[in-house]
């Protein structure tokens, strides 16, 4: 229950008290902890502080994961459709390229092989000949004398592309046989200054290659079109499948052990991740059911002999004066009696407090949340303590707006501002002031996640906790070593800190006068709703 | 009054049936659940005090709701060493009257059965106490002494009935805390004490002699003489 009672604290930074026991100086476990070694850190909220109803964390994580994994299937559906297409018209168009081109040289290989056998007039029957069983029209020819005279074949002139005597293949668009088309062209050099043109007629085969290409991107903008479903469907099942497990965390998050994983029966991954999940919650349940089963135990088992001993010295103290010799051994033997029942009765105070700690840590509690403005309990708490500052010289202010609702357990949350009034009360100097005010908080940000939606501040005039000691102020029995020889257990901030924390909220110790001395303490208890 | 007292610790049960025969009680003991339904059932009490946990298979919440299943309308008050603020809640929910948590002073207790058990008999709406010449009409919601007006504030108020309704009574410290202030912790402070002398300062200014008296080890009362 004690701060520290440094008489030098500057004013520091304000310090927010972590969860009790040996938690590190600052920051709140629960935020790291349960992030494994392998998962990406989750984009934006922290998936296990979510609010319980809103979908919103989850959402937003699977989004980006959902959609990372769409657009990965998008992105391999798409390059195996290109794949497909270049191998499809490598075969096709290129084949039939290929295919040209052999018949060509092979035509060409020929009729050099006839020139140097017959000469010119050889190559050029040759040529006649081929020209003259060629029902399709679809081969050309140019033998060229040296002078440029055309010694056979088809075509009107010989193409000035090819004049330069390094040109050996062309596509060109020609006129031959009177009609002007597309063309695969091979010349080759004749002994003499001879030149000889090879050509095919390909207009058929482009229009075929045109409408192979024609096809392809058909068929590609099809499968980007079904690629961009699949993603979608893809995107949507993922989170058709999580949302079981995301429902289940939330609301055990919200203290409600009792949910499950919903599982398919499919036996798949997701089903393996729920029926991990229910076992692990099946493992939470017991060891919460055992915990509970163990305090009741203990209380049962610890309460009963303490009553024990309470009932006899009670009874011992009615019968001491009969038994005892003389007045002075009676008062002596009395007086023993009661500090005994005092001692005992302390112990069970403590007891009672660490029960209660335990109880609001378990979160257990959150089941009993009820809707309730802050400010009517605030008040009357602070009429209640009123007369205690009074009694001990002191003040005690209010300011506290029309209404602060919010969602959270009353009689905790009265017996942790209760525990900061009475600190403040029996820190403060004679003649000092203590401050209890309360504002509704515009939805910040807390440390577990959920939006802060109240503040309670209990302000003192007292010596303050040190910045060093801060950070330690909740932990249990924590007494800084100037609060010794104060009455109190140790353990009214650790209540404190235990009730922010069931709410999802935080407690915030500092200087309530910077700079003076003593700087008093101000302790802002910071709430989230529900 | 007739109590029967439903409890398996055999020192907590004789200490406390001692008690209350000193206080002047006739107290039949049962030291399971099974024979505590048994005789709360087929014998007329004033009032039962239960352990929340016992032994033979019907336990102090068990006990009471049978009890009231069928009408029986004794008040209980149950004794425990479950702490736990639902625990309090069930116990009440079930039809307990009040609940004391053990270890507890017998002052405690006492002070409780006697509240229990001396609860105004008769379902007609008591609309003014009064002690000696000290007057509260709940009505108009004012205190007069003697004739003479007293302002007090609303909780002031709501003590001084408190302890009017229970006059001749020992009303402690954490009753008043309940059932005033329906607060369930421990103030570790005297601000009880503040707000009844408080409150005695008012009554008795310029009044001879005191009604709320302070009872050793125990409480306040408030009575005539």
């Amino acid at each position: 229950m004690d701060p520290s009672l440094p008489a030098v604290a500057p004013s520091g930074a304000a310090a927010a008290v972590p969860r009790g026991g040996m938690a590190p100086p600052a920051g709140d476990r629960r935020e790291r902890a349960p992030r494994g070694p392998g998962l990406p850190p989750p984009s934006g909220e922290d998936l296990a502080a979510g609010p319980p109803p809103a979908e919103g964390p989850l959402l937003h994580l699977l989004r980006s994961a959902g959609f990372r994994f769409a657009l990965l299937f998008a992105a391999l559906f798409a390059v195996s459709i290109l794949a497909f297409a270049l191998v499809l018209w490598w075969g096709t168009a290129g084949a039939l390229d290929r295919q040209t081109n052999a018949v060509l040289r092979a035509d060409a290989l020929a009729l050099e092989e006839r020139w140097r056998e017959a000469g010119a007039s050889g190559a050029a029957e040759a040529i006649e000949e081929r020209l003259a069983v060629d029902a399709e029209a679809e081969s050309i020819y140019f033998l060229r004398a040296p002078d440029g005279r055309r010694l056979a074949g088809n075509l009107d002139r010989w193409p000035p592309e090819m004049e330069d005597a390094s040109a050996v293949w062309a596509d060109l668009s020609v006129t031959h046989d009177g009609q002007r088309s597309e063309a695969r062209l091979h010349a080759i050099r004749l002994p003499g200054g001879h030149r000889l043109l090879v050509g095919r007629d390909v207009s058929d085969k482009i229009r075929l290659r045109q409408l192979l290409a024609e096809g392809l991107i058909w068929a590609a903008g099809f499968a980007l079109l079904f690629a961009l479903f699949g993603a979608w469907l893809l995107r949507r099942a993922l989170e058709t499948r999580l949302r079981p497990a995301f429902r289940t965390a939330a609301a055990i998050a919200g203290g409600d052990l009792r949910q499950r994983v919903r599982l398919t029966g499919l036996g798949d991954e997701f089903d393996r991740l729920g029926a991990t999940m229910n076992a692990m919650l099946d493992r939470i349940d017991r060891l919460m059911a055992g915990v509970k089963g163990v305090s009741d135990a203990i209380a049962h088992d610890l309460r009963t002999p303490i009553a024990r001993a309470r009932a006899k010295l009670e009874d011992a103290l009615r019968a001491a004066p009969d038994g005892a010799a003389t007045a002075e051994e009676a008062r002596a033997l009395r007086a023993a009696i009661e500090e005994g029942i005092a001692d005992l009765d302390a112990v069970t105070r403590v007891f009672q407090a660490l029960l209660r700690i335990a109880e609001a840590e378990a979160g257990a509690r959150r089941a009993a949340f009820a809707p309730l403005d802050l400010v009517p309990l605030l008040a009357d708490l602070a009429e209640f303590y009123g007369a205690a500052a009074e009694a001990a010289g002191q003040r005690l202010e209010t300011d506290l707006p029309a209404s602060v609702p919010l969602t959270g357990d009353r009689d905790l949350l009265l017996q942790a501002v209760a525990n900061l009034l009475d600190n403040a009360v029996k820190f403060g100097p004679p003649g000092g002031t203590v401050r209890l005010s309360a504002r509704a908080l515009p939805g910040e940000p807390g440390p577990a996640g959920a939006a802060l939606v109240a503040e309670v501040t209990v302000a003192d005039e007292g010596p303050g906790i040190a910045p060093a000691d801060r950070a330690r102020a909740g932990e249990r029995f924590f007494r800084a070593d100037a609060s010794r020889n104060t009455p109190g257990s140790g353990l009214g901030l650790s209540l404190v800190l235990a009730v922010a924390h069931l709410h999802r909220g935080e407690l915030v110790l500092e200087d309530a006068r910077p700079g003076a001395r003593p700087p008093g303490l101000r302790a802002r208890l910071r709430l989230a709703s529900g | 009054m007739r109590i029967l007292l439903v409890e398996d610790d055999a020192e907590v049960a004789r200490f406390v049936r001692k008690g209350l025969q000193e206080a002047g009680h006739v107290v039949e003991h049962a030291a399971n659940g099974r024979d505590g339904l048994f005789l709360a059932a087929s014998e007329q009490f004033d009032l039962l005090v239960l352990d929340r946990m016992l032994p033979g298979g019907v336990d102090g919440v068990r006990l009471v709701e049978t009890l009231r299943a069928q009408g029986n309308r004794t008040p209980v008050l149950f004794l425990s060493a479950l702490s736990a603020v639902d625990e309090r809640v069930r116990g009440l929910k079930a039809g307990g009257d009040d609940y004391l948590v053990k270890p507890f002073a017998f002052a405690e207790l006492l002070a409780r059965v006697e509240a229990l058990g001396r609860r105004p008999a008769g379902d007609a709406p008591v609309t003014r106490l009064r002690v000696a010449d000290l007057e509260l009409d709940l009505l108009s919601r004012t205190v007069t002494r003697g004739g003479k007006r007293i302002e007090v504030q609303p909780r002031e108020f709501r003590l001084l009935e408190h302890l009017m309704r229970h006059a001749g009574q020992v009303v402690t410290r954490t009753m008043l805390l309940e059932k005033v202030w329906d607060y369930h912790f421990d103030p570790q402070t005297n601000v009880i004490d503040v707000h009844v002398s408080r409150l005695r300062q008012k009554l008795d200014k310029g009044f001879d002699k005191p009604l709320i008296h302070t009872v050793r080890n125990a409480g306040y009362m408030i009575r005539a003489d």
